[in-house]
């Protein structure tokens, strides 16, 4: 079991609030990402719920039982670090045993877990080598392999992939994904990418200056943004947001529109504009538009290779069914 | 980028180094010398010394006179029981001022070194008078303890600087997979600062060996390491220099071959910090 709550969870360093109290629940088995932009709280958060902050008002409750004052080692849950925080002078092998030892598992037992671990991970032929000698990718996998062996209440994990490069994230990303969906166990992901949150979460939690801005699954945040902050956070490219007269003929103080959701036509459509830099993905092409609607420019998203060179005059439609409405406080209007 | 190096100008570099060498190792190398010589030649003008015979006899006599493995044993203790003694202490210290610092905590450090600054002769007095009201004067325990103080600051410096290169985040990991805050610095710790600690053990047991004011000054017979073994054969009745410079490199050879051995260890501990 894995349900975490926070209940008016707050945190200041000195005269600094970071977190102003909050309440949030993690039902047993979701997969919840943290995610918005750095310095919004989120790693805070997570340290909270490790225990390895102190919260400086409010509850934590793991599985319904009060956690705020119990040590790190007590909670039962798992962290995974960016840094990996492997330990440097044991062998793989030991550092996966580690938390084993510490619970006192006897020699048999730990070295029957470390080994299944080892092979669900693909470690079983580095058991004998030191951190030091192994890749990054390795690395974060021995880092997890230490997390599961214990089979927490739940997993903590805090930014493990952004010392990755590219390729090797998404991989990881797959077996992350996998590795909840085997042990169906609380994961609690903390990212600035919300690439990785939209693929990966159960649930998203949005946060920015240490507040909770949405809470959702990912298409909900997609389709039903409560503000302009998680309009323009969730998806990418991100989601032209539009000020002024053109907003005001819909009734909104702003309005937005997913760059997917634009028509973009040489003859006619509702804004007239002028291509700018065009970036080709092969599968996507990324235009920027220069246009009347808006002193910005806009992103059109088209699929496949379509050619407009710098330059050219062209017209937007948006899409009427995916316009998004904000009042002037940037709330969402239905 | 590399410097061109004339052979000419290496060859220079090269006979300055030896010439500063030997002038600093020009002391140790007389009373070497002068060990092996009768106490007749040793006050000689320096090359009628080189000149005249060599003899073993010095150590002997000394041997005979003064029991030197008595001393011996008596600096081995104090050294290493106060090197450990300050351990105990210095690793917990070291631990919290580097991971958990406080608003005070640079302060504590200065405040610890600033105690090196005081002249040792100040508190020799209240000390002296301690050690009689404790009835611990002469005694290995009561000297073991003076050393440790005495370069305890030393050794939490050290330590401090060695920790705070150990990222915080294995140790929250440590505290994560269920470690308690022994099994951290047990298991994590320490052995993560291995070739930290092993310097400062180094390097306190050698200033623990040499020292001399306080070994001095608080032992007579029974507690007497072999700095009080030298300074016994500095006699005002009459010099022997020759059995003076045996009884010192009797004093001085252990520390010396344990320095000589350990050397990489100590050289990379005196500059930790320095270039990283």
């Amino acid at each position: 079991m894995g349900q975490i709550e926070l209940k008016q969870v707050s945190k200041s360093f000195g005269n600094v609030e970071v977190i102003p109290p909050l309440d949030l629940i993690i039902e047993d088995g979701e997969f919840v990402v943290f995610v918005g932009p750095s310095g919004c709280g989120k790693s805070t958060l997570l340290r909270l719920i490790a225990g390895l902050e102190d919260v400086t008002g409010g509850h934590v409750l793991i599985d319904g039982k009060e956690a705020t004052l119990t040590v790190p080692a007590k909670r039962g849950l798992a962290m995974v670090f960016q840094s990996y925080a492997l330990y440097p002078h044991m062998s793989v092998r030991k550092n996966i045993a580690f938390p084993l030892r510490m619970a006192g598992l006897d020699k048999a037992d730990q070295n029957e877990r470390v080994t299944q671990a080892a092979e669900v991970l693909n470690l079983t032929d580095y058991l004998d080598r030191k951190p030091g000698q192994l890749s990054g990718g390795q690395r974060q996998r021995v880092a997890i392999g230490r997390a599961i062996v214990r089979e927490p209440a739940a997993f903590l994990f805090d930014e493990p992939l952004s010392n990755l490069d590219a390729a090797l994230r998404v991989g990881m990303r797959l077996e992350i994904s996998e590795l909840h969906k085997r042990l169906k166990t609380t994961m609690v992901y903390v990212t600035h990418d919300q690439v990785e949150a939209m693929t990966m979460a159960d649930k998203i939690v949005v946060l920015q200056a240490g507040v909770i801005e949405q809470v959702g699954s990912p298409l909900e945040l997609y389709q039903r943004p409560r503000n302009t902050f998680v309009a323009g956070f969730i998806g990418s490219p991100q989601m032209n947001l539009i000020d002024g007269p053109e907003a005001e003929k819909l009734g909104a103080h702003t309005i937005g529109i997913r760059p997917e959701h634009l028509e973009i036509s040489q003859t006619e459509g509702a804004w007239k504009g002028k291509v700018g830099v065009s970036e080709h993905l092969g599968s996507d092409t990324f235009f920027h538009v220069q246009s009347s609607a808006s002193p910005e420019p806009i992103t059109v998203r088209a699929t496949g290779e379509r050619a407009f060179h710098y330059g050219a005059e062209v017209w937007l439609s948006p899409r009427p069914e995916h316009l998004h409405r904000f009042d002037s406080k940037g709330l969402r209007i239905e | 980028m590399a410097r061109a190096v004339t052979p000419r100008r290496k060859a220079l570099n090269t006979v300055v180094a030896w010439v500063i060498g030997l002038i600093i190792f020009f002391p140790i190398m007389w009373i070497f010398i002068l060990s092996f010589k009768t106490e007749g030649s040793a006050i000689l003008p320096p090359l009628d010394v080189l000149r005249s015979s060599w003899t073993f006899e010095n150590y002997g006599v000394v041997q005979d006179r003064s029991d030197y493995f008595k001393y011996f044993g008596n600096s081995v203790v104090l050294a290493f029981g106060s090197t450990l003694l300050g351990l105990i202490i210095a690793v917990p210290a070291a631990w919290a001022m580097a991971f958990v610092p406080s608003r005070r905590t640079k302060d504590i450090l200065m405040w610890m070194l600033s105690t090196k600054m005081l002249p040792a002769v100040g508190v020799l007095y209240p000390i002296y008078l301690l050690f009689i009201k404790l009835g611990i004067l002469d005694s290995r325990i009561g000297l073991t303890i003076v050393l440790m103080l005495i370069n305890l600051p030393i050794i939490i410096w050290m330590l401090y600087t060695y920790f705070r290169e150990i990222p915080g985040e294995i140790l929250e990991a440590a505290r994560m997979d269920g470690a308690n805050l022994r099994e951290e610095v047990l298991y994590v710790l320490t052995p993560m600062a291995i070739p930290g600690i092993a310097s400062t053990v180094l390097l306190n047991v050698i200033l623990a060996w040499n020292e001399a004011f306080w070994t001095l000054n608080l032992t007579a017979a029974n507690a007497a390491p072999l700095t009080a073994f030298i300074a016994s054969y500095s006699s005002p009745e009459g010099l022997f220099y020759a059995k003076l410079s045996a009884a010192s490199v009797m004093a001085i050879a252990p520390i010396l071959i344990m320095g000589w051995f350990s050397q990489k260890q100590l050289v990379r501990g005196l500059t930790f910090g320095a270039v990283k």
